[in-house]
């Protein structure tokens, strides 16, 4: 009754084109950014912004990223936490040698030298396909991890072989650092989201976006109708990298504060994966959903038995963690294999039928 | 100049110095190489018959060995023991076909894929609340001695474990090609839909090769857990198998023992001559680059099968 475009007349080619053709969608949309600028960081207290709100915006963005590579140019890559981990350690690097450069622009240099990092391990993928690609990404997994740990050049000699977020105004504001407060740490990383998001949602629909989903459709195809697969495949490393670099560079110097190369291990690959997987492959708004989805239920089942009043022991509880979370994923595969997304775009079918279906 | 002489001269002049030594290296090399290959062949097999990329066979590795740690902690006597964690595995096998895989016939790969990191995560907590999660010794009688043969240094346990290595093989090489559950299985691989018109049970096929997977998993689980003791670190070792099987071939058992053997020497040469000169502990990623150069001269490994594209 209330979701439907009846009456909704476009009268010219580009209000056709637009992101969201449906006034309800833009209201939507426009109410969910107004809430997260307007209200949680007023209504929300230190733990919820640290624990869960800011890091699920910064996974959000690495999803984001992710999913242009593989949901969009159909390139599987385990080396999401190592390319993450170049975009701190790169932010790290050129903040403490050059303090002058403003922070935020240090942030899109990192999330460059991730592309190009991201360029060169993308260049098996040019022979490369499938789970042997998804296996040789792995490369850049250990082998940038095992880098920062090895040469202390990366983390500037210091013993304890951390990267420390030092602390960064912006406009006479701390923005990263001890002294940051969480509010503040979450406007950036909302800001960082909803603009790259923004980039995203026009990169796929335009021209770029278009010839990796030929790409991911079938490479030999794309390529006889003239997308030429080395700029296309390479591109599509070198956007996502530079995404995951800025989440990996936000991830340390907005949420964390310091970090050890442990922190962008394998498994946090594994992670951002689960999250566009569950989410939708190929849906911006599925990584967000996905990201949510991977960093709540966690939290929720590390809680769940102290707020019921369970008395398990950390040890038993964290396996337990481990068996939810693990029948849940095989669970939400088997319901819909194709994510939330998925799920989203059926119930505004329904929602767009409701109340009479006929 | 220091650096190429580092890189390019001095290992050479160290193996020529010592070829005994060289030889042991070698020797160890294969060793565990064959250990590596015996996790990579449970891949192998699930990948081939059901096309799944099992990612959750480190964590059946743990899982077995857990559970046959257990049965011998209880008192159980070895062969009882054994025959019960197989036991166990085929009823895991046939639980994970019906509550799984059947519900996601003709997916994509990578959903799959994902569905088998969520079993790892599932078969990781669950053996670890059934049986504890300390570090465990596993003792089954391998006599682990050392001896000489010819001035090099062999153990009798590492011996043991290739012996095992080549017994499971040609086992799994006699089913596959003799008998006819074998030829059933190849028919799947082959074609889903072929198969299943002409009768194969494809439910079956999936539990016989999950549960031979499963006791392959067991062996590996045996050997390794022998080795290091039976921990949590045991399942870790998928992402030791994972170069071994883009090295051989995912359809390809040989490759699996090849690619295990060459994994396993190369990166134990790297570490000893090469180590010091990247600053050590190199065998993290040693293996992926060996495999990821190979791959780029044969896309689909040195056994697999020749992947024709067409429009």
């Amino acid at each position: 009754m209330f979701y439907r475009e009846t009456g909704q007349f476009k009268t010219n080619y580009q209000k056709d084109q637009q992101v969201f053709p449906i006034a309800q969608d833009r209201v939507f949309v426009a109410l969910l950014l107004i809430v997260a600028f307007g209200v949680v960081p007023f209504v929300a207290n230190e733990y919820w912004l640290q624990a869960i709100l800011i890091p699920f915006l910064i996974f959000s963005l690495a999803a984001v990223g992710l999913n242009l590579l593989t949901g969009y140019a159909g390139q599987v890559s385990l080396g999401t936490g190592a390319f993450m981990a170049v975009g701190a350690y790169a932010t790290y690097k050129i903040t403490t040698n050059i303090p002058e450069i403003n922070i935020i622009i240090v942030f899109l240099l990192s999330g460059g030298i991730a592309a190009l990092v991201g360029i060169l391990f993308g260049l098996p993928s040019l022979r490369i396909k499938g789970f042997y690609l998804a296996v040789a990404t792995l490369a850049a997994q250990f082998f940038i991890l095992w880098l920062f740990n090895k040469v202390g050049w990366f983390y500037n000699d210091n013993p304890s072989g951390t990267i420390t977020a030092p602390p960064r105004t912006l406009f006479g504001i701390m923005i990263s650092g001890p002294r940051a407060t969480a509010e503040v740490r979450y406007f950036v990383a909302l800001i960082f989201l909803v603009g790259f998001t923004i980039v995203a949602k026009n990169i796929v629909r335009g021209r770029i976006g278009r010839s990796w989903m030929a790409i991911r459709d079938m490479d030999i195809a794309a390529e006889i109708i003239g997308i030429e697969p080395l700029k296309t495949k390479l591109m599509a490393f070198a956007v996502s990298s530079f995404y995951c670099g800025v989440a990996g560079a936000l991830s340390v110097f907005v949420w964390l504060g310091s970090a050890e190369t442990e922190a962008f291990d394998i498994f946090l690959s594994f992670q951002i994966l689960f999250m566009i997987i569950i989410g939708g492959l190929g849906s911006i708004m599925g990584s967000i959903v996905g990201a949510a989805f991977i960093t709540l239920v966690p939290i929720f089942l590390t809680n769940a038995p102290a707020l019921f009043g369970l008395p398990i022991s950390t040890d038993l509880s964290k396996h337990i963690e481990e068996i939810v979370f693990g029948g849940l994923i095989v669970y939400l595969l088997i319901v819909e294999p194709h994510g939330f997304a998925r799920l989203w775009q059926i119930g505004k079918e329904k929602l767009r039928q409701w109340p009479f279906p006929y | 100049m220091e650096l190429l002489n580092i890189l390019f001269v001095a290992p050479f002049l160290d193996m020529a110095d010592s070829p005994v030594f060289f030889a042991e290296v070698v020797i160890t090399g294969l060793l565990t190489g064959i250990m590596y290959s015996l996790v990579a062949l449970g891949f192998v097999l699930i990948f081939k018959a059901s096309g799944v990329f099992n990612f959750a066979q480190g964590a059946m590795v743990l899982f077995a060995a857990l559970t046959l740690v257990g049965l011998m902690e209880r008192g159980v006597p070895i062969p009882f023991a054994l025959a019960g964690t197989v036991l166990v595995m085929i009823a895991l096998a046939m639980l994970i076909e019906r509550m799984m895989l059947r519900h996601l016939v003709n997916q994509e790969g990578i959903i799959l894929f994902m569905a088998t990191i969520g079993l790892n995560f599932l078969l990781e907590g669950a053996g670890q609340i059934a049986w504890g999660s300390n570090v465990k010794v596993l003792d089954i009688g391998i006599p682990d001695q050392s001896f000489e043969v010819y001035g090099i240094l062999l153990n009798q346990f590492d011996l043991f474990a290739a012996g095992t290595g080549a017994v499971l093989v040609t086992t799994l090489a006699v089913f596959f090609q003799k008998t006819t559950i074998g030829r059933a299985l190849r028919a799947v691989a082959d074609d889903h839909q072929a198969a299943l018109s002409v009768g194969i049970p494809l439910k079956t096929i999936w539990v016989i090769v999950w549960s031979v997977s499963g006791i392959v998993a067991l062996v590996a689980g045996i050997m390794w857990g022998a080795k290091s003791g039976v921990q949590f670190s045991l399942s870790l070792i998928a992402l030791k198998a994972l170069p071994v099987l883009i090295l051989g071939g995912f359809t390809s058992v040989p490759g699996a023992i090849i690619g295990g053997l060459i994994i396993g020497v190369g990166e134990k040469i790297a570490e000893i001559y090469w180590g010091p000169a990247f600053g050590g502990a190199i065998e993290g990623w040693f293996a992926y680059m060996l495999a990821l150069a190979f791959l780029m001269f044969r896309p689909q490994g040195l056994f697999g099968e020749k992947i024709i594209e067409r429009v």
